[in-house]
């Protein structure tokens, strides 16, 4: 399948106060045409980073240290175009950020954030197309009308989420990245926002999702491939199904172990999160990062950084691999 | 066993007239002590608006409370507040944008009166570790310098550390990924065998409120419409609501 937009070799880094922090490390990635690819990962770990390097909305204290970003047959290297022209950002690659829905302007009516946000790249459009457009996309996810008209503190928690989906997505964007878009929101609601996506990347409004979510069912059901990412980096990837049937690396066995499945059974077992806490990124140890919490630790892990095993398609990486793929 | 806390008929309405809107309508439940309920229910059911009443930051326009079986009403606040505590929905809002984690907890701290620094320091200590987090690492940054899920620790931190009598907690776990929100279910779950800290946990992952309740409360439209035991509202769910709720969970293996 076609690339639609790919990442080699990205590194990001907080700067402050004389102290380099490097939350994205050596990230490599793939979104192709048509896809939704899930991230998932432990707290912290860098996936909200990660994402605003992706929606090329880094600004100081973050800094892109390398890294090439390829977006529809164009090659930029990050690190040197810090004014990438505003046609990419919003327009080609929109975000729809965590915790955003206490980004809308509480002063503004829903109408009015919409038409603003349009005509700031579409300025010849009338209010009547934006209110249209906006209409269109809050009624396909279960929002009356009424909600053109209210201030963003009458909604609900879940009502302003799937406002702010229908808001990030209205520029029709090539490439959408959606940081927890569905996290505040009930299963029927999730049902909802996971199907708007689906079908504007069916009728190609958008033509790639990038989705950030710490529900592993959910993402399993929407996604096609998954990335888990620890501690800065991307430690396995391969298609959903096999992500949560036959995951490979320790840190995802344990991530999907510790899913708190809806099945009656779960209330009788007690289920374990990971022992330990993730290393402090300020000084990562040598080695794999997952060493001082992983069961299947020896010698040489703590030595030396397993590097992925496997192929772009399916890889992870740990050294209980090596070996095991050509 | 005597209720910690009776709630009845416990309504609000916000705005008036035509644009009236009854965001919670009738609502009655009895909470015992050390008892874990779940509230379930789609969004905008009223289940946010339920905990601000409970939690008294909102008034009701009709109904009662009872706090082991004293009207509310006629408790100060933050004498109530010493009983009655809260992890909000949303991390990013709850969280002073000026105050660092560490400013947030001594705070949170004060309520009790003034304490010697040493025992607030281990208060704050224990109650950051005991949620995955590392008190150094933590206690000097800013709202914008942590993850959500760091930030949502934070706040379930500061609850746990002022060990209310009653927690109420709205969707306290929704930024974790799956092994942290684990580790913090297992925190509540001691807590509540500890202390006998009572919990209402308002999530919309029926995962969750299987593992960690002892009852479900559904909310539609801002009434209850099912309530009752864990296993009895899943196996014989009578409301159309709860079948088409527990229908739209995704499944995760097979
Ligand atoms: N201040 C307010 N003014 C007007 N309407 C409000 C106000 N606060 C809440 N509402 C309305 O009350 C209803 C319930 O809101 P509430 O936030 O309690 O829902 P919720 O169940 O917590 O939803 P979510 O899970 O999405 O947060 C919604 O229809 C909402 O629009
Ligand atoms: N503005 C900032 N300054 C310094 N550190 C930050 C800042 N924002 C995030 N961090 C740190 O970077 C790490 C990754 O954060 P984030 O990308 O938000 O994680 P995730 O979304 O995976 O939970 C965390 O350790 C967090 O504390
Ligand atoms: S490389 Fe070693 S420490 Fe790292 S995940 Fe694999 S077995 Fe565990
Ligand atoms: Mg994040
Ligand atoms: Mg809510």
């Amino acid at each position: 399948m076609e690339t639609l937009l790919s990442v080699k070799n990205l590194c990001a880094a907080y700067v402050q106060g004389g102290q380099r922090v490097r939350v994205v490390d050596g990230v490599s990635l793939e979104l192709r045409r048509g896809e939704v690819l899930g991230i998932a990962g432990e707290s912290g770990c860098g996936k909200s980073t990660l994402a605003q390097v992706l929606a090329l909305l880094a600004r100081p204290p973050l800094w892109v240290e390398q890294g090439e970003f390829w977006l529809d047959g164009t090659i930029y290297h990050l690190a040197q175009e810090h004014r990438l022209s505003r046609e990419l950002r919003g327009c080609k690659v929109a975000m729809l950020p965590q915790g955003a829905l206490n980004a809308l302007n509480p002063t503004a009516r829903i109408r009015e954030i919409a038409l603003e946000v349009i005509r700031a790249h579409q300025p010849k459009t009338t209010p009547q197309e934006a209110y249209a457009r906006t209409q269109e996309r809050l009624e396909r996810l279960g929002l009356p009308v009424r909600v053109l008209e209210a201030y963003p503190h009458q909604l609900s928690g879940g009502m302003r989420q799937r406002v702010v989906t229908v808001i990030s997505t209205l520029l029709n964007p090539k490439v959408l990245i959606a940081d927890e878009p569905t996290s505040a929101l009930d299963v029927s609601s999730q049902k909802a926002v996971v199907k708007l996506l689906r079908e504007l990347l069916e009728q190609r409004v958008i033509e790639g999702v990038i989705f950030i979510a710490h529900d592993l069912p959910l993402l399993r059901n929407v996604a096609d491939r998954i990335a888990i990412m620890y501690a800065g980096k991307v430690v396995e990837l391969g298609p959903s199904r096999e992500m949560v049937e036959a995951s490979r690396h320790p840190y995802t066995k344990a991530l999907v172990e510790a899913v708190l499945v809806p099945e009656p059974y779960i209330r009788q077992r007690r289920v374990e999160g990971i022992e330990g806490t993730p290393p402090d990124l300020r000084a990562p140890p040598p080695g794999c990062r997952f060493a001082p919490r992983c069961r299947y630790a020896w010698a040489r892990c703590r030595e030396l950084e397993p590097p992925p095993f496997g192929d772009k398609e399916r890889f992870a990486a740990c050294w209980l691999l090596e070996g095991m793929s050509a | 066993m005597k209720s910690l806390l009776q709630v009845r008929a416990l309504s609000r309405t916000f705005g008036s007239g035509k644009r009236a809107l009854q965001a919670v309508k009738g609502v009655s439940f009895d909470l015992a002590p050390g008892e874990i309920v779940a509230v379930v229910g789609e969004s905008g059911s009223g289940k946010s608006t339920l905990a601000r009443l409970i939690l008294r930051l909102l008034s009701p326009t009709e109904g009662q409370m009872l706090l082991e079986g004293q009207d509310v009403q006629r408790i100060p606040l933050r004498t109530y507040w010493r009983s009655v505590q809260a992890v909000f929905q949303d991390p990013y809002a709850a969280f002073n944008q000026f105050y660092s984690v560490q400013r947030l907890l001594q705070k949170a701290l004060t309520l009790f009166g003034p304490l010697p620094t040493q025992e607030r320091k281990a208060r704050m200590h224990l109650a950051l570790q005991s949620v995955g987090l590392e008190p150094e690492r933590i206690l000097g940054k800013y709202p914008h310098q942590l993850s959500g899920g760091q930030r949502q620790r934070v706040m379930v931190a500061r609850a746990i550390m002022l060990r209310p009598r009653l927690l109420v907690a709205d969707e306290p776990t929704s930024a974790l990924d799956a092994s942290l929100r684990a580790t913090v279910l297992n925190l509540l779950k001691d807590v509540r065998q500890k202390h006998g800290m009572s919990i209402i946990f308002i999530t919309h992952d029926i995962g969750q409120a299987y593992y960690l309740s002892d009852r479900i409360l559904v909310m539609y439209r801002g009434e209850v419409v099912e309530e009752g035991p864990v296993e009895q509202v899943v196996e014989q769910s009578q409301h159309p609501y709860t079948k088409r709720l527990l229908s739209d969970v995704p499944r995760f293996h097979g």
